[in-house]
């Protein structure tokens, strides 16, 4: 008894939401017992599917001879175009233009053509490599260039965002510049690759594991894919080993591959591609180039942005349209633009289709806007910081972005100011500065920059959740919503909020895999609304069961509604105080209702996209970064030395899991900035399809002094959950300081006068040509 | 002949009598034991999620590792202890203070590279008492993880020390696993095979040199860290494959006076270790050699045969002035490294031969001698670019001996004759170095591709030079970013 006091003393004390706690499944992970869809116990009967790929990256298949893939050890059978009992088409926005399997046109190298199913995935692996395909090829258009040249035509309609005359403006600026900025894309290289795993049931039933960000959205394509209705078609998920937008489009093929085999073949069927494969077939971050045209004047003052945002959508639509969108939501970043055009260009090109990456095109927005502030700083002479604050939103008139919602919730400047004073920003500049004056080969860069990410899915459709919330006689709860786990701890979120809300323990709650059977029509996991989207919707099903108790309550005890409240541990009801477990039995007897959905649609924001105007976000969230670099200029190698993170995440949810949030999305953009590179060969052939070839960042490459802080005292301004903010994508954007970091060390050969124009990935070799090129100028200048 | 292979798995004595020789570790304990708490993430063993360790007797003692399950044949375990990430736990339910760190740490997020993380501490834990941060970096080389950003994970790393470490059923269980591992070694050479394909692993040279002289097209496997690949990714099948490692002496190490003899198996720790004496450079270059887990497996010999353009420990042993040592049967054949480099993936070797050590001089007191390792990422990285220097000096300070060889500048290690005719007579100076680097372009012809292009692969190994330039002549001057921060730190 004494025992049970104390915990419900510390519970009330300390509050469940807020709490750093461990994610639910840690100390399944760390015993190997967390189960991902190829770990779960294979039904009798399984069967494995290989896709069988193009070997061309644009043109004709004349003809496909797969009698020595049927011929081939232990296979089923091979599955085509003409298999399809639906349609065959899995376009996400649907455009059609996304086929299951290719017929006639071939868009890209690896492009699936069939599938072969055999009794192990090994034969299957085997067989899909005997294939004979004929093909008549044609030019493959690779890249911006290549499709701008061209006049490649454009995936999506392109957006117009624009405010004032922006002609005037550059006309009437004190100075003007014009550049151009390639920014690289990004394989997501999520641990589990894609996986689905398909079983069927009876009448035309198909329930299919799938490692996906998104299962409504499977279920609709499997549903298509089959020609049933979306009624027969179950897509669950536990867990993903991870998605970073991977999983967001890209998992539908896999799953209407391992269902189509599985309803022909009457057997469960399984599909899991080799991580080449994977690599080879899926979809990445976009790359852009952006041309920029800045008017500014000489106290480092923007007083125009003319801008082009062309990118590589790779072969389809798919997301292309609202990631290159939100590319010009993010073109002002913290900045006010008096005046402002920015345009998108997304070409089709005979690449991997491009999709959803952690940031969805804001990242890219963001690289831009920094690069038109160096360029004013280096034109001027300013400091880029310097630059940076006099250009921030703020003051009269200088609040309205490019996309004419006003920022409301603007605190950038004072996270900037506590950053830059917190981990001695200016000391460090000079202490840099005279260091590089002694050093001849190793020269050291320092950048501090700061983020602004806007939250809510800008198909304004998509901000609306599910949950389902079971209460069992024995008190214990069944917890179950729309959003997906892919390691950012949303499960363990979202739980926190109902324990909190019920007043009993995290113990008490199962979490339950997401499945489209018992929350329906749910969004994408993605745009960071996890927690704000899923949150809301669970609170809501928690407060219809708690009203009920209430009104039971309220009878069965003679006391006022008013009088009922749920505490840490136990119900207050009038004087008295009893257990939760005891008030859900008593209900229970009484026949009240025990469960509840839930159901939350974000309010405020609308968009109109041909007017390019609205207000397309709830909220922002802000962060800053400061990093520290060394470069090499013998051999361009380099090495980030210290990074300080000041990060808004309103009232976190559960700071431990955001902190995971902060360092590990920032150590991902850092990846995408200097190491990640994407090579295609002149065939369109993907030359950085593993791990061997593709280099994301390993433990040696973060810094070693990596000070993270959220932002203390800072709820969001908005009715959110707990006031807490999103958290998912905008600390990737903080890692645009390493390259501003590594961009101050090359000026440093040239006297910092000239702006060294550094474009991502800043690989070793774009390091060393960009002190190169400084070198040259500052010679040049002599 | 045995016809078997035995190991254990925890505590339960393994024996297989029927087999695939290029079944992996990793299909075999996914597939048919059904443990699925380790993962397929690359299946090329650069990714680390497969990590498990793999115990083996070294002289009488036992010597943990940990290896790419993906990338190691079944049975090639013969002889070994197999520890999988489901032994961990006690069987109360404890977690080992290993995975307690990594919960304590919130060190997994979406926990799928976890296994292989908690696999690679796990041996980090049992061979060291205090690694630095360093060192726990170089343990986990081989581990991606895309989620964390590894600082809760090196958190962890520091933090598992905290428990009693004697009273730890592995450490506590360390002589019955000796005894039984030492009942299970024998001299006999191991046959096994699926009926299609066989497998033989040899337990002494001469066995060895017997069977590679009648199966001289079989495929000899060392480390398998790259043969591997072939049957994982380029889906071939390989018989007869002969094994390497159960040869004692093959992994021998002996300080022969003028030279360092080193034979085929050593695996790259022991290389590195052996090579540190020779040049601390060498070592920092080791410490980059792939990671952990094909330290681990990976070895000299196989790093030689294999003949691959920009396996990095050839440029460094050419330099050295490095002996091969070939043998077929009982003959025996010496030529210099750089000689079995015929041509792209072409090396002089005849059939029924084999590779059997390498003698390496060790550097004379006023030689002098440099490598560098370009790559795109520090660690874990195939070079761009590697550069091995070596230099002698007349009285007069004049260059009378030249070795530069480079790897990735051409289709097979290569050493650059031109620049080094240019250098020799010549005073040790910039002039020098300017002279060298303008006849580079005579001497290679370097590719672009995914890992560089070729201007920059030329630029950069001519900067090499310049940096060997001045570390030798202006030590006080920095050169390289790894290491800039401890001296910051403490300046």
């Amino acid at each position: 008894m004494a025992d049970a006091r104390k915990r419900l003393d510390a519970m009330a004390t300390r509050p469940i939401v807020g709490a750093p706690l461990k994610h639910d499944s840690a100390e399944k992970h760390v015993a190997g017992e967390a189960l991902y869809i190829d770990d779960i116990a294979e039904p009798a009967g399984l069967a494995h599917a290989c896709l069988g790929l193009s070997t061309i990256a644009h043109g004709k298949l004349l003809a496909l001879d797969l009698s020595a893939v049927e011929a081939a050890p232990g296979v089923i059978a091979v599955l085509t175009a003409a298999d399809i009992p639906g349609e065959n088409d899995i376009s996400s926005t649907h455009k059609h233009d996304e086929p299951v399997f290719a017929t006639s046109d071939i868009l890209h190298h690896g492009q699936p053509h069939f599938a072969v199913v055999a009794e192990t995935r090994e034969q299957a692996r085997h067989a899909a490599l005997l294939a004979k395909a004929s093909y008549e090829e044609a030019p493959a258009l690779l890249d911006v260039a290549a499709a701008r040249a061209a006049g490649s035509d454009l995936v999506t309609e392109p957006l117009k965002l624009e405010r004032g005359d922006v002609g005037a403006a550059l006309a009437a600026s004190p100075r003007r510049l014009k550049g151009s900025m390639a920014i690289g894309g990004q394989d997501h290289f999520y641990l589990e690759s894609q996986i689905s795993l398909a079983i069927p049931g009876e009448d035309q039933d198909m329930l299919v594991l799938c490692s996906t960000q998104h299962p409504s959205e499977v279920q609709h394509m499997v549903a298509n894919v089959l020609g049933v209705g979306a009624h027969a078609v179950t897509i669950e998920v536990r867990r993903m080993g991870g998605g970073f937008g991977g999983k967001e489009t890209q998992a539908n093929l896999f799953a209407c591959v391992a269902a189509l085999a599985a309803r022909k073949l009457k057997r469960p069927v399984k599909l899991r591609p080799d991580r080449d494969d994977d690599m080879v077939i899926t979809g990445k971050r976009h790359d852009f180039v952006v041309d920029y045209e800045i008017g500014f004047d000489d106290e480092g003052r923007i007083h125009a942005v003319d801008a082009v945002y062309a990118a590589r959508c790779g072969w389809n639509a798919d997301l292309s349209g609202p990631v290159t969108d939100r590319a010009l939501f993010h073109m002002d970043n913290c900045y006010f633009y008096p005046a402002v055009r920015a345009r998108s260009e997304p070409l089709r090109t005979h690449t991997v289709s491009n999709t959803a990456f952690r940031g969805f095109g804001g990242p890219q927005g963001m690289v831009g806007a920094e690069r038109f502030i160096e360029e004013v700083a280096y034109a001027t002479g300013l400091d880029p910081l310097e630059v940076r604050k006099r250009n921030l939103y703020g003051g009269e008139g200088r609040e309205i972005t490019p996309y004419h919602q006003p920022v409301e919730d603007m605190i950038a400047a004072e996270v900037i100011d506590e950053l830059e004073h917190v981990c001695d920003y200016r000391a460090r500049q000079e202490a840099i500065r005279a260091f590089n004056r002694q050093s001849p080969v190793i020269k050291r860069g320092i950048a501090l920059t700061p983020v602004k990410f806007g939250i809510s899915f800008t198909a304004t459709w998509y901000n609306q959740a599910g949950a389902l919330v079971h209460v069992y006689t024995d008190g214990t709860v069944a917890l179950n919503h729309g959003g997906t786990e892919m390691g950012q701890g949303l499960y363990q979120k979202v739980a926190q909020v109902v324990a909190q809300a019920f007043g009993i323990g995290l113990e008490q709650i199962k979490i339950t895999a997401t499945t489209t059977g018992k929350v329906p029509n749910t969004s994408a996991t993605a745009a960071s609304s996890g927690s704000d989207l899923n949150g809301m919707a669970a609170l809501d099903a928690c407060e219809t069961i708690k009203a009920r108790l209430v009104a039971f309550a309220a009878t069965h005890w003679q006391e006022k509604p008013e009088a009922i409240a749920f505490l840490p541990g136990r119900v207050q009801v009038g004087a008295r105080e009893i257990g939760f477990v005891e008030l859900v039995k008593a209900a229970y007897m009484a026949r009240v209702q025990l469960s509840a959905t839930g159901f939350y649609a974000t309010p405020k924001i609308h968009w109109d996209r041909k007017a390019g105007r609205g207000h397309p976000f709830y909220y922002f969230a802000y962060g800053a970064a400061a990093a520290e670099v060394a470069i090499d200029t013998l051999t361009g190698e380099y090495k980030v030395e210290r990074v300080d993170i000041l990060h808004d995440c309103g009232n976190s949810l559960n700071p431990a899991i955001d902190k995971g949030q902060i360092e590990g999305g920032f150590i991902q953009g850092m990846g995408w900035l200097t190491t990640e590179e994407l090579v295609w060969d002149e065939k369109g052939r993907l030359r950085t399809h593993a791990p061997s070839t593709y280099k994301i960042p390993v433990a040696s490459d973060r810094p070693r002094i990596f000070n993270v802080a959220l932002l203390e005292k800072a709820p969001n301004r908005e009715h959110t959950i707990h006031r807490s903010k999103a958290v998912g994508e905008p600390p990737l954007m903080l890692a645009i300081s390493v390259l501003h970091a590594l961009s101050d060390a090359v000026a440093s050969v040239g006297d910092h006068r000239f702006c060294p124009q550094l474009d991502a990935p800043a690989t070793p070799e774009r390091v060393l040509d960009a002190v190169d090129r400084v070198r040259a100028l500052a010679e040049a200048a002599r | 002949m045995r016809e078997s292979v035995r190991f254990l798995l925890g505590d339960e004595l393994v024996e297989i009598t029927s087999c695939d020789p290029t079944r992996t570790v990793l299909d075999w304990l996914r597939l048919d034991r059904r443990r699925t708490g380790t993962k397929e993430g690359c299946a090329e063993g650069d990714c680390g999620a497969c990590t498990i360790v793999v115990g083996r007797l070294d002289g009488g003692q036992l010597r943990y590792e940990a290896i790419n399950a993906c990338i190691r044949f079944l049975p090639t375990l013969d002889g070994c202890h197999v520890l999988t990430v489901e032994h961990l736990k006690a069987p109360d339910g404890t977690l080992h203070p290993v995975q307690q760190a990594m919960v304590d740490c919130h060190g997994s997020q979406c926990g799928f590279c976890t296994p292989g993380f908690v696999m690679s501490l796990f041996a980090l834990w049992l061979n060291e008492r205090a690694p630095s941060v360093q060192r726990i970096e170089d343990a986990l080389a081989g581990n991606l993880c895309r989620c964390t950003g590894y600082e809760p994970i090196i958190a962890a790393a520091q933090r598992m020390y905290g428990a009693e470490r004697e009273r730890d059923r592995f450490v506590a269980g360390m002589p019955a696993i000796i005894a039984q591992l030492k009942a299970l070694v024998d001299s006999e050479t191991i046959s096994i095979g699926d009926g299609a394909c066989q497998f033989y692993a040899p337990a002494t040279v001469g066995a060895l040199a017997e069977l590679v002289d009648t199966h001289p097209q079989a495929t000899l496997v060392a480390g398998a860290t790259d043969v591997s690949l072939w049957v994982t990714k380029g889906m071939r099948r390989l018989d007869p494959v002969i094994y390497l490692g159960r040869i004692d002496e093959l992994r021998a190490i002996s300080d022969e006076g003028s030279h360092l003899r080193l034979s085929a198996m050593a695996n790259q720790i022991a290389v590195r270790e052996a090579l540190a004496g020779i040049s601390p450079q060498l070592d920092e270059m080791m410490r980059r050699f792939g990671g952990e887990q094909v330290r681990n497996a990976g070895t000299i010999g196989g790093n030689i045969a294999n003949g691959s353009p920009i396996g990095d420990l050839p440029p460094a042993l050419i330099a050295l002035g490095a002996t091969l040592v070939l043998r077929k049967g009982g003959e025996r054949r010496e030529l210099p490294l750089e000689a079995f480099f015929l041509d792209y993936r072409k090396q002089d070797r005849q059939p029924g031969e084999f590779v059997e050590a390498v003698l390496v001089p060790k550097l004379p007191a006023d030689a002098l001698f440099h490598i560098s390792k370009i790559s795109k990422r520090f660690d874990e990285d195939i070079s761009a670019v590697c550069g091995a220097f070596y230099l002698t000096l007349d009285q007069a300070g004049r260059i009378s001996e030249a070795r530069l060889a480079y790897g990735g500048m051409a289709g097979i290690p290569k050493r650059a004759k031109a620049a080094e005719a240019v250098l020799l007579g010549r005073s040790w100076d910039d002039a020098a170095v300017a002279a060298a680097i303008t006849v580079l372009a005579g001497d290679f012809t370097p590719l672009t591709d995914m890992r560089a292009s070729a201007g920059y692969r030329l630029k950069v190994a001519g900067s090499l030079l310049r940096r060997f330039l001045i570390e030798t002549t202006a030590p006080e001057t920095g050169t390289r970013v790894a290491g800039l921060l401890a001296e910051a730190a403490h300046g």
